[in-house]
This record gives structure tokens, C-alpha cells and sequence, in this order.
């Protein structure tokens, strides 16, 4: 059969959504911030929310995310996002709002704006890309980085008597009242990305519905602050990233 | 048993050659261009063996950039 | 009206249903002045901290349940930094919100403040001025006109920086802070000391005003993040721009921004200074005990006059330069140890001899402080 005859728009099963605009994105070859914006422009056109998301993008690589995510963007100072959106929700409770950030971003600077909104409940989702690394500043050591793991300023690997161990920010958020929905999900395959996809549509109506702070967990990878090739960073995740951040819901009340 | 045929788009000026979707298509459907490079320099991906296409729409889910189109038919 | 013992709160002011007395005259603090201008002015959001002298503005916010009528969002955040980010927020969807400290936790929320400023966002924010430097003193102070004035976080950006000298100034420079702030898409700063934040005065609350609804916001601030709708691109509040010729392009729009509110905006009073031997400059509470100064020049027959700047940003350097002329010198009052005097030279370019008059770490001066001052140093 001819492809020409296949490729015909009634016969169209997938294609990028249309939230997700034509910018080419800056990240590099094989990032997984380019699937969880995909999954995120899929779910907000699914639940007819465009109109109403406000969406906080951090200090990373992720800066830039309202480049590419065709709805409203606030980009927040490093580590503030989930503050600026707690006053986004609060002052506009019939919004969408999420924020989107990283493990530097989340789980160093940013902790203490990170646990107190999700402490108070903000019906807010966070999106908490965890790939061990500081990827838009060269490959600098995170909070997250694996025991052992080289980057720029551990370059004999992370030892716990210099830098204290990986910091496991979803299982301390499960322990808070105010968080309806922990999760830690990947994005390395397709399964993976439909399981992903379903936890940050059920954060987002958790935030509609006002149940409190939805906190979904991508473990992802960086292949180039790892210094690795796309599809090896992904099988060197499975390895060692799951055996430190465990894949599944931590919370669901 | 209704065969199924796929075939692909791939938007090759957005496309980075990661290899990703190559790694994800079951059919082994997918190569990426060994000489042949976009205006970015990026070895971008074909349908090495279009024949083989399921139209599952993996290499579409994987890839981080939104280049992939998925086209399917029942024969 | 009310004994500020922690948990005996009592609030005589029951706003509620009672629009059309606004025109009642109260007593209060300064700090309880400012919670009940913003109810008043339509503030969509309060977000603070606690930190003396000025925890009675949220004190006060949290006492008169706002959100119960007029729908404002009050909330106490983790931090200062954390509260400045939540004015960013509520500011990049267009609302009206504020937060208010005191000197270290102003210097906390000197990154949130430089971002409003370059994602040209309009919000208020109120320095109730301790002595510092570091943790310094809760005792009252004006040691920080130079963050507020001449940038205070990193970048070239401006405040505009209202300096309250009475608790009825504090009640209206809500709104006029509120005002300008939106007027010129720019954060504005009140910038009181413990004494005017603490101290009891009648005060005419201004009137209630709606608070605006979405459909407003978004017909009159076309930039906020209500939501893209189909008739316009998405909206993205930002301080960031990587390409050099646009970021300058940026900083030179708020450069014409500043330019503006120059030309506007410059406020101050005038007192006794016709006819005056000797000018006074001085601010906020200090401007207060110069007035009393120039009572007791008086009784021994030294003129004396007052020039108050309200607006310290932008800064009256040509009616101090107008008033000036013909005067045998200028004393600069502050507390502090000499801070707008640099502006007072600029302003009167060598011209006459100008001297300052300051203490420090919290210590606020009697009146013939300042009278020894001028003698000692000016004539």
C-alpha cells in the first residue's frame, strides 16, 4: 500500500497538540522536559482549559517553558514558583494553576516554599522534574544526585560526609496534610508516559476540584549533565535513578 | 484478521536525532538518516522500513520535540 | 480604640455595612491605618510576615476578616521572600496586592522586588523602617532611604517611594501608592518609620471601592495572566530576556518609565520657608519634630523654614534648589547617619553650604536637638 494513501488526515492517530506551539524547543536532543510539556499542552486542551490555566515556569532549563506551552505563563525567581502560585490560585480560585520546576529549583532553593504551599494545601499542582541535576547552569551537583554520582561540583562522585544524602522531596510532602496527591511517575517509554500523563490529569482536577496540593514527581533524565546518550540515560535511569526514587503513588487520599 | 498499516511524518526541521522514537518503535521501523542532516546539523529521523509501520504511535509518544505524526489504517 | 494585647484584640471598626461612613474620624496607629486603607482602596491581597515595628498591619488584616467582604486575600507566608513572590503572582494576573515589613525583612524581599520591577509589575510594598544595620533594633529609624531610593536589589530600576509623615498619610498613600503603581506599571514603596507606624493619630479613612472583577483586569490590563483567550497570544510575565539588544531595549522602556514619573510625580511641602534664614530638609516622623523646631527658632528669632519631600523617589531636587536660593544653609534631618543629604547637594549643586543632622540606632531627637544642630553647624 502506497504511504500517500496512509497518510491522510482522517487517518491521523497522533500528532503533537496544538497547545504545544511551533517554537522549536531549546532543550537538548532527547530531553524529557519535551514529553512533559506535550503531556501537559495534551491535558489542559483535554479538560477545554486554556483560557483559565495560569502556569509558573522556575529558574532551569524549564525557564523558558512559556515559550513553547500556549497558555498563560508567570515566570518566577528560582526556587518561588510554588509562592507566586499560591497567590495566583488564591486570588483567581476558578484558575488552573501549576507549576513547573526542577530539582534545584524545588529541592534546594525552593524548599521552604515548596513544603509550606503544599503544608497549607494551595489547590495548586506541581510538576517536579527530578533528573538529579542541575542541567541549565553545566551539570552542577542537586539535592537529588545520587550517591556516588559525578557532576561539575562533585567530580569524584557525591560522598555523604561532603554533601549529606539524595533528598527524597515527595515522600517528606506525602507527610503533609495539606497534600492530597504524591506521585512519582518517568517518562522513559510509552507506558511510563501514560501512567505520567493520567497522574498529572488527576493533579489537575484534584486543583479544579480544590482537594489540595497535587505533587507529581517526573524522575527524568539529563543525558547531557550525564554525559550520556539519550537512549543510555534513560536505561541508566531505570538502574540506579528507580532504586533511589521508587516509580508509583506515595499519596492518593 | 484485519491488517494494520502505519505510516509517519516526521517534521524533520524540529527533529534533534535523539534516537529516542528509534529505540521506542517495536517494528523497528525507524532510523535515524545516516548522512543526509537538517538545517541544525541533526541526523533526523525516517521510516528506514516503512513497510514494517503498526501506526502504534510510540515513536509519536516518546519524542520530546512533537515531530512525529502517526497515520493508521485497517485493510 | 484598640488595646493591642496578643489575643484581646478588639476592633470597634466593624466595617461591615457601613460604606457610607467613611467619612468617620478613628484613632489609630499607623500600621492598623494602612490594613484598613487597603480594605478600603479594593486590595486584592495581603501577603506577610510578621516582623516589629509593623506587625499590626496584618494583625489588623487578620482581625477585620476582609475576604468575608470585600473578597481580599489575606495570608501569612513562610517568609518575606516567600511574600514578595506572592505579590509577583498576585501582581502578574493584574491584582492589587501588597505586603509590608520592616528594614531586614525588606532586604529579604529585595530579589522579589527587582522582579516586580523588571516584569513591570504594579504592587506595594511597606517599609515600616527599624535601626539596623543587620538585625539592628526594633526601635524606629530611616537607615534604608538608600535601598528604597536608589535601587535596593540588583539591576537599574526605580520604586516609586512614598514617604508618610502622619497616620492620615498612611491611610492615603495606600491608594495613591496603588495609583501611581498601576498608573505606571511599576511597584511603588511607602517607606514609614516605627514612629509613624506606631504612633496613634485621628485619621479619615478613605471611602470603599470595589475591588475589580476579571472582566476589568482584563480589559484594562491587557499584559495580566487571566487566562489566554482566543482573541490574543498567551501573556507571560518576565524579567528574563537573553538577547542583549532586546534586554536593553527593556531596561531603556523603563528608563522612559522613570523619566515620566519624574516629570510627574514630584511631591512635597513647604513650611515657613518664605521669608526662612535657614532651610530644613527632612522626611517622615523627622519632618514632624522640625516643625516643631522651627516653633522654638521662632522664640529666639531664627527663621526657619521645611522642606518635606513626600515623594522620595522621584526626588524634588529642583524645588529644593528653587527653595534654597538666598537661605545662609540647609540642615539635612534624618535618621540616620546622612543619607538624603546626598540628594539635597545634588539638588543645590554647591550653592550654600549644607550640613546634617542625624541619630542613629534607633534614637529619635527633641526638637531643639535639631535647633542646637543648625547653631552649631550653620550659623
Amino acid at each position: 500500500m502506497d504511504i500517500n494513501e496512509i497518510i491522510k488526515p482522517e487517518n491521523l492517530v497522533y500528532s503533537k497538540p496544538t497547545l504545544l506551539n511551533d517554537n522549536t524547543m531549546h532543550y537538548c536532543p532527547g530531553c524529557s522536559h519535551g514529553v512533559v510539556h506535550k503531556l501537559i499542552a495534551e491535558i489542559v486542551e483535554e479538560m477545554g482549559m486554556t483560557q483559565d490555566t495560569i502556569a509558573v515556569s522556575p529558574v532551569g532549563c524549564a525557564v523558558f517553558a512559556y515559550n513553547y506551552v500556549d497558555v498563560d505563563w508567570i515566570e518566577a525567581a528560582h526556587g518561588r514558583a510554588p509562592a507566586v502560585a499560591t497567590a495566583a490560585k488564591r486570588l483567581n480560585p476558578n484558575k488552573l494553576v501549576f507549576t513547573y520546576q526542577g530539582d534545584g529549583d524545588l529541592a534546594a532553593i525552593g524548599t521552604a516554599e515548596t513544603i509550606h504551599a503544599c503544608n497549607r494545601g494551595e489547590n495548586i499542582t506541581i510538576i517536579f522534574i527530578n533528573n538529579g541535576i542541575y542541567g541549565m547552569t553545566g551539570g552542577q551537583m542537586a539535592p537529588t544526585t545520587l550517591e556516588g554520582m559525578v557532576t561539575a561540583t562533585c567530580p569524584y562522585g557525591r560522598t555523604p560526609e561532603l554533601n549529606g544524602y539524595p533528598l527524597h522531596i515527595s515522600e517528606l510532602v506525602a507527610k503533609l496534610a495539606g497534600a492530597c496527591y504524591v506521585t512519582r511517575q518517568s517518562v522513559h517509554n510509552v507506558a511510563a508516559i501514560r501512567k505520567a500523563k493520567k497522574a498529572i490529569r488527576q493533579g489537575f482536577e484534584n486543583s479544579m476540584a480544590k482537594k489540595g496540593t497535587s505533587l507529581i514527581e517526573i524522575v527524568s533524565t539529563c543525558n547531557t549533565g550525564w554525559k550520556m546518550s539519550p537512549d543510555k540515560a534513560n536505561a541508566w535511569m531505570e538502574e540506579h535513578m528507580f532504586a533511589e526514587y521508587p516509580m508509583g503513588d506515595l499519596k492518593n487520599v | 484478521m484485519a491488517k494494520i498499516k502505519g505510516a509517519i511524518i516526521v517534521n524533520t526541521e524540529r527533529c534533534k536525532g535523539c534516537n529516542l522514537c528509534v529505540v521506542a518503535c517495536p517494528s523497528k521501523v525507524l532510523a535515524l538518516q545516516p548522512q543526509k542532516v537538517n538545517n541544525k546539523g541533526y541526523h533526523y529521523a525516517f521510516m528506514q522500513n516503512p513497510d514494517d509501520c503498526i501506526g502504534c504511535a510510540s515513536c509519536g509518544i516518546v519524542c520530546p520535540d512533537g515531530c512525529i505524526s502517526v497515520y493508521k489504517v485497517k485493510l | 480604640m484598640n488595646a493591642c494585647a496578643p489575643g484581646k484584640m478588639q476592633y470597634n471598626d466593624n466595617y461591615k455595612g457601613k460604606h457610607n461612613m467613611s467619612e468617620e474620624v478613628k484613632l489609630m496607629k499607623g500600621n492598623e491605618a494602612i490594613a484598613h486603607a487597603a480594605i478600603r482602596y479594593g486590595a486584592d491581597g495581603y501577603f506577610g510576615y510578621p516582623i516589629t515595628p509593623q506587625s499590626e498591619v496584618m494583625e489588623t488584616l487578620m482581625a477585620l476578616k476582609p475576604w468575608e467582604d470585600t473578597g481580599m486575600v489575606v495570608l501569612q507566608a513562610e517568609s518575606e521572600v516567600a511574600a514578595i513572590n506572592m505579590v509577583y503572582g498576585g501582581a502578574s494576573c493584574g491584582k492589587a496586592v501588597m505586603t509590608s515589613s520592616s528594614s531586614p525583612g525588606v532586604s529579604l524581599k529585595q530579589e522579589g522586588i527587582s522582579y516586580c520591577a523588571g516584569a513591570e509589575l504594579p504592587c506595594l510594598v511597606v517599609n515600616v523602617m527599624r535601626g539596623g544595620p543587620g538585625l539592628g533594633t526594633i526601635q524606629p529609624s530611616q537607615a534604608d532611604y538608600f535601598q528604597a531610593t536608589k535601587g535596593g536589589g540588583h539591576g537599574d530600576y526605580h520604586l516609586i517611594v512614598l514617604a508618610p509623615a502622619s497616620v492620615q498619610e498612611m491611610a492615603d498613600f495606600v491608594g495613591l501608592g496603588f495609583d501611581l503603581a498601576f498608573k505606571y506599571r511599576n511597584p511603588a514603596m511607602i517607606l514609614a518609620d516605627g514612629v509613624i507606624g506606631q504612633m496613634m493619630e485621628k485619621v479619615v479613612l478613605p471611602p470603599y471601592r470595589p475591588r475589580r472583577t476579571e472582566e476589568e483586569i482584563r480589559k484594562t490590563m491587557p499584559w495580566a495572566t487571566q487566562g489566554r483567550t482566543p482573541d490574543r497570544e498567551r501573556n507571560v510575565i518576565t524579567s528574563l530576556e537573553l538577547d542583549p539588544a532586546i534586554m536593553e531595549q527593556r531596561n531603556i522602556k523603563l528608563q522612559a518609565t522613570y523619566r515620566r514619573i519624574e516629570e510627574n510625580e514630584i511631591r512635597y511641602e513647604k513650611l515657613n520657608c518664605e521669608g526662612a534664614d535657614y532651610l530644613m530638609v527632612a522626611f517622615g516622623s523627622m519632618a514632624r519634630i522640625c516643625q516643631k523646631t522651627i516653633e522654638l527658632a521662632a522664640a529666639e528669632g531664627i527663621k526657619l523654614g521645611l522642606l518635606r519631600p513626600i515623594t522620595l523617589w522621584p526626588f524634588p531636587y529642583a524645588a529644593i534648589n528653587e527653595t534654597a536660593k538666598g537661605k545662609k544653609g540647609v540642615l539635612v534631618a534624618e535618621l540616620n547617619a546622612g543619607q538624603m543629604i546626598e540628594d539635597v547637594k545634588l539638588a543645590v549643586n554647591c550653592s550654600l553650604p549644607v550640613e546634617h543632622f542625624g541619630r542613629l540606632g534607633g534614637i529619635v531627637p527633641s526638637p531643639d536637638e535639631v535647633l542646637a544642630a543648625i547653631k552649631e553647624k550653620l550659623m
